[in-house]
């Protein structure tokens, strides 16, 4: 098909002719050309894994488009009203315009409710593929160099994705948020020195006051989310300048991207997967009822339902609140030193911080300067896994004693028990995980070579001449083979001494922690195993 | 196969040898250098998929992702037509149900139908061939090194910034202190005065009745059976300026048990009247309600954090974060026979703070 430029532009249609057009249009007034050929055939490697930061940046918008649809219709207030609307039950009582507005918009404004439970499921799974994105990038290593800083923001990200889930569970200002409410307030209580004075500012007096619900409704609706779109405008152009990781295969190396293109395919498959998150949400918030606050009923400081749950990503702070021995609390100076508060909170802030620096700390560790854009598999980096379990499990219990009462009554077994379960699987569970991930890491990297030098069991038994029985292996073709034995290989760091002779302590705690991370590793298989693997068979 | 697709210069096709667009040997930094390596196979003849090799699949699927779309359409349709169909009923619950439903089910079908589709159409359709682009390192290059080096010492020269260094301090100190006026501004946020005061205070004053939560009926000590709880609040707390404020402090849970089930300390031999205490319904540990009581064992659960106290020891922790036991209130009976307050809470009620003891 090959025309001239003068038959060309006679052929165009009136469409291309429009669209043409357009695009010099634009062009002539922004360079958007320049754009387009940078980053028009970008090239984004495939993988299942790489969508769950998809899924969080897709609810990240279903949130902001069903919340701007909340604001025309929720009042920020926490004045008291009697409710006059349609739910007939709470006909007559007295409570904050901001729990009136929330039921007015649930039960007198078509789609209101719908709009109220996409935006809270949206919130739910947002938060949740964050997490699950975050659990991919650790497991891979795709947090290395150079993209340490990148982690940090998506962390960022991660606590303030939590922190509007807070503000804005606390808005509907029903009796389960303003529990929740009394339990921070009595948290802040708990901080030495100024946490009386921090509790008395937020909530302008004394707890609740009526300023809480519109101060967390601006933090809520524009603070946070201000910030959290600036940070995720950063981690997006990072991600753009990074490019992004790739697993191992065939014809894959450290210095290229293997993928689809921006346009057409990952555009195509990108923004249609915007509309399934979208269109999953919706199905799931017409379908499945989430913060029915009407049953709660208006916030009152004394009664309060057994089960209390808050949403599922806060869990892991309340149980760690659970999980504190009785009597932890001190006078010393003539001050109140409550360890039944700042215990949590310190360990919470170790574990958290610890989440945030990890990427630093492991470059410290490994002392590797190397960029590094092949995911690992997660067997090849069995201390780091065994880490990563570690910190799931130490979560997962914080997390499960969130829920012990509902664990109790559910299973029939002693609040008690489960408590003290809990108590002593958050010491040891982590120490068992990790151990135990490290043994299967290490597992699986054995059979790894074992499958690459001597192939995988075929199922075909054959009789020999002399009527011994064998299980007849196939072997791997080549492609099939790299992903099994591409991955480096690393030794502990030696020590060596520095310029004047000598051996400084971080060097001695560098190396041992180094050892601690390598010591125990299995080579990558090498060309002269697989060929002698190769004699052996023939 | 070498069909480049020309589309951008960086990217080669698959199928070639990587060798060529691997990039220099580099450093092996801290791994150790294998050398000998598998070599990487290169990239796997590209597996043809069936709408590739068959036109008659093509087309099929082509049909089915329109009808995708159109489904999309007709869902979109839907979702306005249920809005106007199911209107809700004031009062009628199943109402707001159908309208929930059906509109949510109409924008669904209408999002997914394009995403499904959209999908569909870049796995089976569009151009199926893995394309390969370059990395390069992200540092700049060193030639833009030096110069962004330049920009910061001409910066540096013409400002005088690293020079004049009087400036530079005291400019630094200024930007410093600026923040201090936006950290002041911030006191009133709460009203003027101590928080302390207040947390050592409720609603409770001698001679108080003893009222029911929520209507506030004054309560006879003969209303209560052994066993029995009630919710209490103070009298007058429903009229009160700060009902919330105030209920957040003054709620109380009263208990009758038998006079000899209980153990009784020597200071508060007066504070309960035949075997009828009240306690603070305020958790010591964050500050919810201890609502839940067990006539069986006297112990009272709070719901949050599951902290108990025993009823018959003071309200001792028995079990839970909590560290303190719930303050009582001491109680009488007036002459009419209604249960009154001795005197406010002897010590702040709720989550402990700093300033407490003092």
């Amino acid at each position: 098909m090959t025309t001239t430029p003068t038959q060309d532009v006679q052929q165009k249609s009136r469409g291309q002719r429009f669209t043409s057009a357009a695009a010099n249009y634009i062009d002539e007034r922004t360079s958007m050309s320049g754009l387009v050929k940078e980053v028009g055939r970008k090239i984004f490697p495939d993988h299942w894994s790489f969508m769950l930061g998809e899924v969080a940046l897709y609810s990240f918008i279903v949130i902001l488009l069903s919340g701007t649809f909340l604001t025309f219709f929720y009042q920020a207030s926490m004045v008291e009203v009697e409710y006059d609307g349609s739910y007939a039950p709470l006909k007559g009582i007295e409570m904050s315009a901001a729990m009136a507005s929330t039921l007015d918009l649930s039960f007198d404004i078509r789609g209101g409710l719908l709009m109220r439970q996409v935006h809270h499921w949206a919130a739910l799974l947002f938060v949740a593929a964050i997490g699950l994105h975050m659990l991919r990038v650790y497991f891979t290593g795709a947090f290395r160099k150079p993209r340490e800083i990148n982690w940090f923001i998506g962390f960022v990200l991660f606590i303030l994705a939590m922190a509007e889930g807070f503000t804005g569970y606390s808005l509907p200002d029903d009796l389960l948020s303003g529990n929740g409410l009394r339990i921070i307030d009595g948290m802040v209580k708990g901080i030495p020195v100024i946490g009386t004075w921090i509790s008395y500012l937020l909530f302008g007096g004394e707890f609740p006051g009526v300023d809480i619900v519109s101060r967390l409704y601006i933090l809520h609706i524009m603070l946070l989310p201000a910030i959290l779109i600036a940070a995720l405008g950063v981690h997006m152009l990072l991600l753009v300048i990074n490019k992004h990781t790739q697993f191992a295969g065939p014809g894959r190396t450290n210095d290229n991207v293997v993928g689809s293109p921006v346009m057409p395919g990952f555009a195509a498959k990108a923004g249609g997967f915007f509309f399934i998150v979208f269109g999953v949400i919706t199905l799931i918030a017409s379908t499945f009822s989430i913060n029915p606050v009407w049953v709660y009923g208006p916030y009152d400081p004394s009664p309060v339902s057994a089960g209390t749950q808050p949403d599922w990503y806060i869990g892991f702070a309340d149980g760690a609140l659970r999980l504190v021995p009785p009597g932890w609390e001190v006078i010393w100076f003539g001050q109140t030193w409550s360890f039944n508060i700042i215990a949590p909170l310190v360990i919470l802030g170790l574990f958290i911080a610890t989440v945030a620096f990890y990427p630093f700390i492991e470059a410290w560790v490994t002392g590797d300067k190397r960029e590094h854009h092949i995911a690992d598999r997660p067997r090849n980096a069995p201390t780091r896994t065994a880490i990563g379990a570690a910190g799931v499990t130490f979560y997962a219990v914080l997390w499960a004693a969130a829920s012990s009462d509902l664990i109790a009554t559910h299973f029939k077994v002693s609040i008690e028990g489960v408590i003290h379960s809990c108590q002593a699987l958050l010491i040891f569970g982590p120490i068992i995980a990790y151990l135990l991930t490290k043994r299967v890491c290490l597992g699986l990297q054995k059979k790894d070579r074992e499958i690459a030098l001597h192939g995988y069991e075929s199922g075909r038994i054959v009789r020999l001449p002399h009527g011994e029985y064998i299980e007849v292996h196939e072997q791997l073709n080549e492609y099939e083979r790299w992903k099994l034995v591409n991955y480096a290989d690393y030794k502990p760091l030696v020590i060596r001494p520095n310029a004047e002779g000598k051996i400084s302590a971080g060097q001695r705690v560098r190396a041992s922690a180094s050892r601690w991370f390598f010591e125990d590793r299995i080579a990558p298989v090498s060309q002269r195993e697989i060929e002698q693997s190769k004699d052996e068979h023939h | 196969m070498a069909d480049d697709h020309g589309d951008t210069a960086s990217s080669t096709a698959v199928g070639t040898d990587v060798a060529q667009n691997s990039a220099p040997a580099h450093s092996a930094g801290t791994a150790v250098v294998a050398t000998d390596e598998v070599p990487n196979p290169g990239f796997p003849p590209y597996r043809p998929r069936v709408t590739d090799l068959d036109p008659k699949v093509d087309k099929q699927q082509e049909r089915r992702i329109s009808g995708l779309f159109f489904i999309s359409i007709i869902g979109s349709v839907l979702a306005v037509a249920a809005y106007i169909v199911f209107p809700i009923e004031p009062g009628n619950m199943d109402s707001v149900r159908n309208n929930t439903l059906f509109l949510g089910l109409g924008i669904s079908l209408g999002l997914l139908g394009i995403g499904i589709g959209a999908v569909h159409w870049a796995k089976a359709l569009m151009e199926g061939h893995d394309l390969v682009e370059l990395r390069h390192g992200t540092r700049g290059s060193e030639e833009t090194r030096a110069k962004a080096i330049e920009v910061f010492t001409l910066g540096n020269k013409e400002s005088g910034f690293g020079r004049r260094t009087l400036l530079r301090n005291t400019l630094i100190g200024a930007l410093v202190v600026t923040p201090l006026p936006a950290i002041a501004l911030f006191r009133d946020l709460a009203p003027e005065g101590s928080p302390v005061p207040l947390l050592r205070h409720t609603f409770w004053e001698k001679g108080m009745r003893l009222t029911r939560d929520p209507s506030g009926t004054p309560i006879k000590a003969s209303d209560l059976t052994l066993g029995s709880a009630f919710q209490v609040i103070p009298e007058g707390l429903n009229d009160s300026e700060h009902r919330i404020e105030e209920k957040a402090k003054a709620a109380v849970i009263l208990v009758r048990l038998k006079p000899g089930d209980m153990e009784i300390s020597e200071g508060r031999k007066g504070w309960s009247y035949d075997g009828i205490v009240a306690y603070s319904k305020i958790c010591t540990h964050v500050g919810c309600p201890v609502a839940l009581y067990e006539q069986q064992t006297h112990h009272l659960l709070c719901p949050c954090h599951q902290s108990q106290f025993d009823i018959t020891r003071e309200a001792a922790v028995i079990f839970g974060p909590a560290a303190r036991p719930l303050p009582q209130l001491p109680i009488t009976v007036d002459s009419e026979g209604y249960l009154i307050a001795q005197s406010d809470f002897n010590e702040p009620v709720g989550p402990s703070f700093w300033e407490r003891p003092l």
